[in-house]
């Protein structure tokens, strides 16, 4: 069996996410970071992109996260986040139209998460 | 009828619309008490990995922050109060305010400036009734916090925490709010939120004694600090806000529970009068009539001698 560590994907108001998984790949302000078990302890800052979860039944696992936090220790990741979502949960046509009115509207920070969404919903 | 019995059955009637009210407030409140709990326990993982987070960083480096390091002689302080927007819940929002004024009346006395922040419109309600100044104040929640209210509250704070005292600037921020401890049980409590106490912070978590791994910081230990802080005010507010929110349901219950029965009281004890008036009105009736018959006996027999 390969090795495993334990992922939470919690966000501010609910448990998103748990289960093990052999790779989560997410985005820190400094770049992309991949995280594989045995890494050593980590706590860094997330930048708004989707987060990659490798589970161990060979799955993958994508969330649109809106900035917050990675933390790794004995095993055990945390990705701590205001607001994720899983891929599964965007509505695509919807974030299509939000986009749009973002763009119309000029609202960089709704333009970003939008895109954002959209990005993971096209990972899955 | 007679008046009197008139009298009790119009009560009766208006006491049993009032308990009808009491009784259907009742039992919403209790269905959003269970509704509100089951928001606090969904917000606890995020609020421990993000407290465990702060432990790490504040404990596993050097690293000095405005918010968590203590200013030498504090001048300025400010305190969040939560209060509900709406009433009918016992002494939940004295409780509250009581609280808050103990503790302002508290850092007086040690020399602080205070700055009163509310949330709800009773807490504002009552300090405008007194003349006080209120900082800045927000309503409209208090029933169904979200998280993005949490951080319309928690940004003007963080903002005053972070500016230098001599600026407008505050030196502490504390919080008042009621705790649910139990369907029964609530208490109003204050707490200090910032500087942290990061020794009591880290007992919250691990209590056993466990110890914290060396975390490699992404990007330094400076920024990730510099983003946590304000990300666990704004937790610790939502929290807060949501607890509050529990125990103003709760307290409802409890309220219009006991005037439900004070009603069903009222209801018996006015029954009883009704009875008895309703009695009194036969028995002068009846004794009326015996009187009449044997004033009438009484006549005929003396016209027959």
């Amino acid at each position: 069996m390969a090795a495993e560590l334990h992922v939470e994907l919690v966000a501010a108001d609910r448990q998103v996410w748990s289960g093990e998984a052999t790779l989560v790949v997410a985005r820190t302000t400094s770049g992309d970071i991949g995280v594989m078990p045995g890494h050593q302890p980590l706590l860094g800052v997330l930048e708004s992109g989707p987060v990659t979860i490798r589970t161990s039944e060979g799955g993958t696992v994508v969330a649109a996260v809106h900035g917050g936090f990675i933390s790794f220790a004995d095993n055990k990741l945390s990705l701590l986040a205001e607001i994720a979502e899983l891929s599964d949960e965007i509505d695509v046509q919807r974030t299509e139209r939000e986009l749009e009115r973002a763009k119309a509207e000029g609202d960089a920070a709704a333009e970003r998460r939008a895109d954002v969404r959209l990005r993971a919903a096209a990972a899955r | 009828m007679g008046a009197q019995l008139r009298v009790y059955k119009r009560r009766i009637r208006s006491v049993t619309a009032t308990k009808k009210i009491t009784k259907a407030m009742e039992m919403i409140a209790a269905s959003r008490v269970v509704k509100a709990q089951r928001k606090v326990a969904a917000s606890t993982p995020y609020a421990t990995e993000l407290t465990r987070a702060v432990t790490a960083v504040g404990t596993g480096s050097n690293t000095k922050h405005p918010l968590t390091t203590e200013a030498d002689n504090p001048t300025r302080a400010a305190v969040l109060l939560l209060t509900s927007d709406r009433g009918l819940a016992g002494a939940f929002n004295s409780n509250a305010i009581k609280a808050a004024e103990q503790l302002t009346e508290r850092l007086e006395r040690e020399g602080r400036q205070v700055d009163t922040y509310i949330v709800g419109r009773r807490g504002v309600a009552h300090y405008n009734f007194r003349e006080r100044k209120i900082a800045e104040s927000w309503s409209g929640f208090t029933d169904e916090p979200t998280y993005a209210d949490a951080k319309k509250v928690a940004a003007p704070l963080i903002e005053a925490i972070q500016k230098d005292t001599a600026e407008g600037g505050v030196d502490e921020l504390h919080i008042v709010f009621t705790e649910f401890v139990s369907m029964m049980t609530q208490t109003a409590l204050d707490a200090r939120l910032l500087p942290l106490r990061l020794d009591e912070v880290a007992e919250e978590v691990k209590p056993q004694g466990e110890i914290l791994p060396l975390y490699d910081f992404e990007p330094s230990a400076e920024d990730v600090l510099d983003a946590l802080l304000p990300r666990y005010v704004e937790s610790r507010v939502y929290n807060a806000l949501l607890q509050s929110a529990a125990s103003k349901h709760a307290a409802t219950r409890r309220a219009m529970k006991s005037a439900t029965d004070n009603a069903g009281e009222l209801i018996n004890t006015l029954s009883r009068l009704a009875n008895a008036a309703r009695q009194a009105e036969i028995t002068q009736e009846i004794s009326e009539i015996v009187g009449g018959a044997s004033a009438l006996a009484d006549a005929t027999a003396g016209s027959d001698r």
